[in-house]
């Protein structure tokens, strides 16, 4: 297999490079909850005006107020209704986004006449901004979960596919000349020098790809469902609580933040050799 | 000793010759090299970079399947990779995701996983890196690294190490340590050894005989013989004569410059 001499742009997403400490260097507990000073200043500040009537209830609800909106809606069961159906929509699109994107990134990355047959389309579909399929979507799929799911997944694919695919080319040929001199055949090349040097652009294409697909799932949801955090949005704007939209919207960060660490700290994990 | 008539020529070269096509046509890279190797010897093969020496020792590796002419392992022709040689290259080339036990047992030849173990522990012990089984490349030194890559390329017991300027990108001390380490490992382990170096004073160290290349196309000049007595002194008036031998191959024009040493 050829590696040199083609460029690949890497799609990057929200918080694709997975972060490391500066060497030699670790950050201490105190370091680390100076991060937390200035946002508790800011609650502190924003509580204080509310209470004092500066910031008006309607569009800016007191952080108290907000906290009040999470437990009601949770005590009905009402939330974890919501959270469930985003949750499964997300799972699912990311399932099929990134399986999709494992398989045809692995086939162009090993196969040349695959990437000069399917690479330019795929490339050329990924300059489609991605709210442009919604309506396609819709008329070909549905108002129902199927659409949704389809949209996602199209979000996950493109991050996965190409981090994968250039992973796979830029493997230094010098380790592959390495599995020659140990007789590797083709599929030993692939499962253990080829696939384990593609790692850790996989990840960042997964990590990319999930945070594409939540970005995905609030847009699907805001143009039409009857559930889900989106819905909940929507409903908050319609009804004229703000403090429902900023709940939402917290949700959203914290459910977000979540799966990218489980992510990173899967990614970790395989990637621990990288560790000092 | 050896009686003569017990002398084995293990590799053979003959009327070796290899053309690259480049864009200015074809490039004659190696011509008419002719070259036997006695078992258990080592050579040393010195030449300006471009001279084709690399390209001779890949042939040698099985890298280059094209070429013209025969090159023989134990009478067998060579065509293609196999055990019976390992490879270092200048990079050590370890796998940054194998600890330095399973980049050894990256290629080990056998099946059963207590001789595999086994066989990957002496070769780490051989190369001197005991205790470092579990570290990582990115963990080690360029001289560790490049002994964990001797372990590798020794790991399956070949006839032949072909070294392709090994210790070139190492620190001149650490690169005289891995020198010595080097000899050490080919009188423990009776290999016949091959490297390839643009460094005259480590061909004239390392090599039994030392192979002068000449540039463009890539012949060999001449074949000098080193019959100096192991361990070898480099300050030894013998030695430096042997490199200014070697020396003058190369700068044949330029006087030569007496070195005295006290």
């Amino acid at each position: 297999m050829e590696v040199a001499g083609e460029e690949i742009t890497v799609v990057t997403g929200s918080q694709p490079v997975p972060s490391r400490e500066p060497k030699g260097r670790d950050i201490t507990a105190a370091e680390s909850w100076q991060g937390a000073i200035v946002p508790l200043l800011i609650l502190l500040a924003w509580e204080t005006l509310s209470a004092g009537g500066v910031l008006p209830a309607n569009w800016l609800p007191a952080p108290s107020e907000i906290v009040r909106t999470i437990f009601d809606l949770a005590k009905g069961g009402e939330l974890f209704r919501h959270i469930g159906t985003t949750l499964a929509r997300i799972t699912a699109g990311f399932l099929i986004g990134a399986t999709a994107g494992t398989v045809l990134g692995g086939v162009a990355g090993s196969s040349r006449l695959f990437r000069r047959l399917f690479d330019p389309l795929l490339q050329s579909l990924r300059s489609i901004p991605s709210m442009a399929w919604v309506p396609l979507f819709l008329l070909w799929l549905g108002i129902h979960e199927t659409s949704k799911i389809a949209l996602i997944a199209v979000g996950v694919f493109f991050p996965v596919y190409l981090n994968l695919l250039s992973g796979i080319l830029q493997v230094d040929r010098k380790l592959l000349e390495v599995g020659h001199i140990f007789k590797l055949n083709g599929t030993q090349q692939l499962r253990r020098v080829i696939l384990p040097a593609a790692l850790p652009a996989y990840l960042v294409g997964l990590r990319s790809g999930l945070g594409l697909g939540w970005m995905f799932v609030v847009a699907a949801e805001i143009m039409g469902a009857s559930k889900g955090l989106g819905f909940l949005m929507i409903d908050g704007q319609m009804t004229g609580r703000a403090s429902i939209i900023i709940a939402s919207i917290i949700l959203f960060a914290l459910f977000g933040k979540l799966t990218d660490r489980a992510i990173e700290q899967a990614g970790r994990y395989f990637l621990r050799y990288q560790q000092d | 000793m050896i009686a003569e008539q017990n002398v084995v020529n293990n590799l053979q070269v003959r009327n070796l010759h290899k053309r690259f096509r480049g864009q200015q046509g074809e490039v004659v890279a190696l011509r008419d090299i002719n070259l036997s190797i006695r078992v258990g010897e080592f050579v040393s093969i010195v030449g300006s970079s471009g001279c084709g020496k690399s390209t001779l020792l890949r042939i040698i590796a099985g890298l280059e399947r094209e070429f013209e002419g025969d090159a023989f392992l134990d009478r067998e022709p060579i065509s293609g990779p196999g055990p019976d040689r390992g490879v270092v290259f200048q990079e050590h080339r370890l796998f940054p995701w194998l600890s330095v036990r399973d980049n050894v047992a990256f290629g080990v030849a056998a099946d059963a996983p207590a001789e595999i173990h086994r066989s990957v522990q002496e070769h780490i012990a051989l190369v001197g890196l005991k205790g470092f089984e579990k570290a990582y490349p990115h963990q080690l030194s360029g001289g560790m690294a490049q002994r964990a890559a001797i372990a590798r390329a020794l790991v399956n017991r070949p006839k032949v190490l072909l070294l392709d300027e090994p210790f070139g990108a190492l620190d001149a001390l650490t690169k005289i340590q891995m020198q010595q380490e080097i000899l050490r490992i080919w009188e423990a382990e009776q290999t016949t050894m091959i490297m390839v170096t643009h460094d005259i004073d480590e061909a004239v160290y390392l090599g039994d005989r030392v192979v002068v290349m000449s540039n463009r196309p890539g012949t060999i000049k001449k074949i000098i013989p080193v019959d100096l007595p192991r361990p070898r002194d480099r300050g030894n008036f013998d030695f430096t004569r042997k490199r200014n031998e070697v020396y003058q191959e190369f700068f044949a024009s330029a006087e030569s410059i007496p070195e005295y040493v006290i």
